[in-house]
């Protein structure tokens, strides 16, 4: 478990990262995907650019109408961030159910959103709720809805030479709720199903918007409109959640492997489609 | 006076473990030392056409390079098998070589191929990324069955079929046959106990260190049993001279079996160490342990159990393949034979018993001894057939044991049981334990609640009453049965001249807890205080000789052997106190540390009698200085733990996930020692069983790839999966040992696996879904897929 020579360096700005960010680079964050694959020699990197101690990617701030979240905010400053909590519950709640304890105090949310682990729980929590990443290159600062960062299986809409600083949460409106439900796979306790939901119910108290994200079942996360259609301007009840949870899954190609099978994965689609709507009653 | 036997003392080993300071193979640092990388091969069966070490061997920090071949032209062989089972034609075992590194072809993922020596592990790792080693792919086979099949691929060339050897035990085929064509009903099922890797949290590691000064080499290697591989290594593999060999197995994190063997790496080491004349250490990583620490386990099986109207069974047929990987290990043949074939009898009079075993190669990790080893698997089979056998007959599991239970027996005044299948139970008392395992389950209340259960939810309930053969074992018995060995085990007790004892035992902890057991027990036969009690173990030099520790044989043979010792010791010291107080050795008593002479006040104590043996100025006549004794002790018989366990499962109905809500395990293990490490035991074997049953596996390919070879994608069984285990005892000594003791390192793995794979078909047939059979392990999708299938 010897990765192959690299060279170490330690970044003290988010400029100073981008100016050392050559082609063999890579950045590191809590290196709880990198280092392994390092240990294998998967993954070989030339040097490594540690960021994990730059202050301006730490901090979770409060940006009036979302909340910023620093792109190297550890999992578990997220699960533990009251102020996280009062804007989205289930972004604080899905952080609390990644990996364990040691994962949550190491890992943080921009490596995920980088690495783009197709049973990640990070990419359906910022797809669902609608968040922008943002990114920075040597040409300036950009923004992404998550909804369209991520581009394939491990791969998103980050250039080679960019960096995510941060992820903009948007506070959840008057008469909003959200959820985050999680069948793990039992040794790696990633998600096989992973499934967030943000719902608003309209006055007449139907669903006026609601977003579906799914992990874990397709080489990315995606927004599951097959189940969003079903319930829009419906009123959530058990006939509406079963109808909508037995569409999901139905317009991807849903993965299979010796834990989950096509066929079981996506029946789990539906159980934690289903879940999560019940949740949100 | 028992002061220190029966109590919880508190491990005395623990400080070092607890604050860091255990000392392990890897923590060893020789002068001069080098690091050795073995490049293994990344197919399961291939041949090697060509190694090119040129570029590596240039590379920064290389100190050398060897292939199979160098170390074949020296004439060595590779590692021998310590267990010889012949095919019933009474042909000899198939016992193809097991190279340290292979020549021309490599037989399973992993197979080492090239050994790249460096003065660092990292440059070490780094050239061996230079070695251009081009393969000829060649087909594989991994099942055992499969691999029996005609037009398989061949492991080795030499082995048709690829079979090392059949085997039978047990009654006349016929005579079973007829039996269960009479019975009112057959319970047949076919299954699979799957290959489980053992993964000890310490991975192996081995330093060969050659001085050429003295001519005297030392092996450091993680192992259960330093003097055995000394033996095999100097008399079967190396041919160097024991005399001039120690091997010192230290601190050592865990084994559960995957540690007794002696392995490849261990003489490739010494061997590489003579070349260099350098110590040369090899640490292997996880992935590493994955794919060449033995595996365990890994039986294909169809079994048939006849029982009579009134559900006494009649009979009992069983046929086994048994996968034996690609070489043989240490034990490995006598796993699924004398290990698992003389555990048909269970706990029951089955008055027919027939097993069938067949035996083979194929393209994988070496199986041999995982704790329990080939014990789990016969109670799997009895045990899984006994609960299928009740929910098909509608009857009540447990009242089925009841009504087939081998009545009560002390050994004493009642003789042992003869089985049908070659083994004599010690002693048993079978019906309290089940009692009180029901007792504890509240099983009245348990069957209301699973018959009004209505939350999507099903409830099922397991039970498993197993024996085992423990105490491992009277030599010229297994030498009968093949054994290469003795299985006897040594002990010395040291006096000092104040007082103090040391205990050099051949036995070796690796988490037992034998620091302290064993300490409490000499603590407690010399009258002395704990304190001056010391343990040593795993070091050929300091302890006469050792078989080690495996198959739950530590305090019934190592512990039997301390007290043979102890007892000479306390003779011995009798004359001395005699002579000291002018009075016979008759006529003392010996109590709390102190020779009396019986009726009067006069006394002497345990340490100026032993001053008085190393300074023996007043002293009787003829007796020879000193206070200090060796002893073998070679066991009467097995010994025969027994026990019952009860599972309780909740299934999703939804996803198949199994939620274990209780775990009930009461287990007879003779006399105790310290309850609180028999506790432990229990609770880490109960844990792996557990572990069997619904998360562990080893899953290959077809081409023989390791698809989960890493704790992302091989479950062990963590704190959360489990419940609060609820334990008892009950306690029938063991009547041929000094201390009455069974042995209990592997009865928690031995029982608890049938018992959760009980509960869930239970609860699956009882929420109407006629399963007889869920795969171990019983995954979510599984489960799953059996409620999709087999509706009623
Ligand atoms: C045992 C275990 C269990 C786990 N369980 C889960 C789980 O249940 N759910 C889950 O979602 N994840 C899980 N993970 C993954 C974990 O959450 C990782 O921490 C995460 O995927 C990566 O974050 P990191 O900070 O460790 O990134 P690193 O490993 O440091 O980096 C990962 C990749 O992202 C790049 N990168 C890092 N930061 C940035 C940045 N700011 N901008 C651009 N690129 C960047 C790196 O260069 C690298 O390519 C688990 C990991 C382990 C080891």
């Amino acid at each position: 478990m010897i990765p192959s020579t690299f060279e170490y360096k330690k970044a003290s700005s988010v400029d100073e990262a981008i100016s050392l960010l050559t082609e063999d680079a890579k950045l590191l964050a809590g290196g709880h995907s990198l280092i392994p694959a390092m240990k294998l020699r998967l993954n070989q990197p030339s040097s490594l650019i540690d960021i994990s101690d730059i202050d301006a990617l730490k901090g979770i701030s409060d940006g009036g109408d979302h909340v910023l979240i620093g792109a190297a905010a550890t999992h578990a400053d997220i699960a533990h961030s009251a102020l996280v909590k009062g804007a989205c519950s289930m972004i604080s709640d899905g952080a609390e159910q990644i990996g364990d304890i040691q994962v949550r105090n190491k890992g943080t949310i921009g490596g995920s959103l980088a690495h783009a682990d197709p049973a990640a729980d990070w990419p359906a929590l910022v797809i669902a709720a609608d968040a922008i990443i943002v990114m920075q290159g040597a040409s300036g600062s950009r923004e992404v809805a998550a909804a369209s960062f991520f581009t394939g299986f491990y791969e998103t809409a980050l250039a080679e030479n960019e960096i995510i600083t941060a992820i903009k949460i948007p506070k959840l409106t008057t008469g909003s709720s959200s959820t985050y439900v999680k069948f793990s796979q039992p040794a790696s306790r990633f998600a096989i199903v992973g499934c967030a939901v943000v719902k608003n119910m309209d006055e007449a108290g139907e669903v006026g918007n609601i977003k579906v994200a799914i992990t874990g079942v397709s080489e990315k996360a995606y927004r599951d409109h097959a189940v969003e259609d079903e319930l829009m301007g419906q009123p959530l009840n058990q006939d509406v959640i079963n109808a909508a949870a037995s569409k999901a899954a139905s317009r991807v190609d849903v993965m299979s492997d010796h834990y989950a099978s096509q066929e079981y994965r996506k029946h789990l689609a539906s159980v934690y489609v289903k879940k999560a709507l019940q949740n949100l009653i | 006076m028992s002061s220190y036997i029966g109590q919880s003392v508190k491990r005395l080993e623990d400080k070092r473990f607890l604050t860091g300071k255990g000392h392990y193979t890897d923590d060893i640092i020789l002068p001069q030392q080098t690091y050795a990388y073995i490049i293994r091969s990344p197919y399961a069966h291939a041949r090697i056409v060509k190694i090119d070490i040129s570029a590596a061997e240039s590379a920064k920090g290389v100190v050398a390079i060897f292939k199979g071949k160098e170390i074949a032209d020296e004439g060595i062989a590779g590692v021998p098998c310590g267990w010889q089972v012949d095919f019933k034609n009474g042909e000899t075992m198939k016992e193809p070589p097991h190279p340290l590194l292979v020549v021309d072809k490599v037989r399973h993922l992993g197979d080492g191929v090239v050994v790249v020596i460096a003065e660092s592990k990292a440059e070490a790792r780094d050239a061996a990324e230079l070695v251009e080693i081009e393969y000829d792919v060649l087909e594989a086979v991994i099942d055992p069955k499969k691999a029996a099949q005609a037009g398989a691929p061949l492991v080795h060339e030499d082995c048709p079929n690829n079979m090392c050897f059949d085997w039978e035990l047990g009654n006349p085929k016929a005579d079973v046959d007829a039996a269960m064509g009479k019975a009112h009903h057959v319970t047949s099922l076919e299954f699979v106990n799957q290959r489980v890797i053992p993964n000890a949290m310490e991975p192996r590691a081995a330093i060969g260190d050659y001085q050429v000064a003295t001519d005297k080499y030392t092996l450091y290697t993680s192992s259960q049993n330093p003097h055995l591989i000394r033996l095999l290594m100097c008399a079967f593999v190396l041919g160097i001279p024991e005399h001039k060999v120690r091997v010192v197995s230290p601190d050592v994190g865990g084994g559960f079996g995957s540690k007794i063997f002696h392995y490849a790496e261990e003489a490739l080491m010494i061997w590489c160490s003579r070349k260099l004349e350098r110590p040369v250490k090899w640490t292997s990583d996880r992935s590493e342990a994955f794919l060449t620490d033995a595996h365990g386990r890994d039986h294909v099986t169809e079994a048939k159990m006849g029982f009579d109207a009134d559900g006494k069974i009649m009979a009992l047929r069983v046929n086994t393949y048994a996968n034996l990987g690609a070489y043989l290990s240490t034990f490995a043949p006598a796993v699924p034979t004398y290990l698992h074939g003389t555990l048909m009898q269970g706990l029951y009079t089955t008055p027919l018993i027939n097993i069938d075993v067949t035996a083979t190669f194929t393209h994988t990790t070496a199986v041999d001894a995982y704790r329990g080893a080939g014990r789990p698997e016969a109670t799997y089979l009895l045990e899984r057939m006994f609960d299928l056998a009740a929910l098909e007959m509608n009857v009540d599991p447990a009242e089925l044991r009841f009504k087939n239970f081998i009545p009560a027996f002390d050994g004493v005044e009642q003789e042992g049981y003869q089985t049908q299948v070659a083994l004599q139970y010690d002693s048993g008392d079978y019906e309290p334990v089940l009692k009180r395992a029901l007792e504890m389950v509240g099983y009245d209340k348990f069957r209301a609640e699973q018959a009004a259960q209505s939350n999507g939810k099903l409830l099922g309930i397991g039970f498993s009453t197993y024996i085992e053969a423990c105490g491992i074992a009277p030599s010229a018995v297994v030498g009968a049965l093949g054994a290469r060995a003795g299985l006897y085990e040594s002990a010395q007790v040291r006096v000092q001249p104040t007082g103090k004892v040391s205990v050099f035992t051949g036995s070796h902890s690796h988490g037992q807890g034998h620091e302290t057991t064993f300490a409490q027990v000499v603590a407690d036969k010399m009258g002395i205080p704990l304190e001056d009690v010391d343990i040593v173990h795993g070091d050929s030099d300091s302890v006469a000789f050792g078989m080690g520790t495996y198959g739950s044989r530590s305090l019934a043979v190592g512990g039997s052997a301390i007290v043979k010792s102890i007892e000479k010791v306390l003779e011995k010291g009798a004359k001395i106190a005699a002579h000291l107080l002018e009075a016979n050795p008759d006529d003392l008593d010996y109590a709390e540390g102190k020779w009396t002479v019986k009726g009067t006040d006069k006394s002497v104590g345990f340490g100026d009698v032993s001053l008085t043996a190393y300074v023996p100025h007043n002293y009787p006549e003829g007796l020879e200085p000193g206070l200090d004794f060796s002893s073998f002790y070679d066991p009467a018989n097995f010994t025969y733990p027994f026990g019952a366990h009860i599972a309780i499962v909740e299934i999703d109905k939804e996803t198949g996930k199994v939620d274990l809500k209780r775990f009930i395990a009461v287990d007879d293990v003779g006399n105790v020692i310290n309850p609180m490490i028999v506790d432990g035991q229990i609770h880490g074997g109960l844990a792996q069983g557990i572990g069997q049953a619904l998360f562990e596996g080893a899953i290959y390919d077809d081409t023989g790839q390791l698809i989960n070879g890493s704790y992302m994608d091989y479950c062990m069984p963590r704190a959360d999966d489990l419940p609060s285990f609820e334990i008892d005892r009950t306690v029938t000594p063991c009547p041929h040992n000094p201390l009455g003791v069974k042995g209990a390192g592997e009865a928690g793995c031995i029982g608890s696996t049938p018992a959760v794979v009980n509960a869930v078909v239970d609860a699956l047939w009882k929420g109407g879904f006629k399963v007889k059979d869920v795969a171990m392990p019983m995954t979510s999708q599984r489960v799953w897929t059996a409620m999709q299938s087999e509706t009623v």
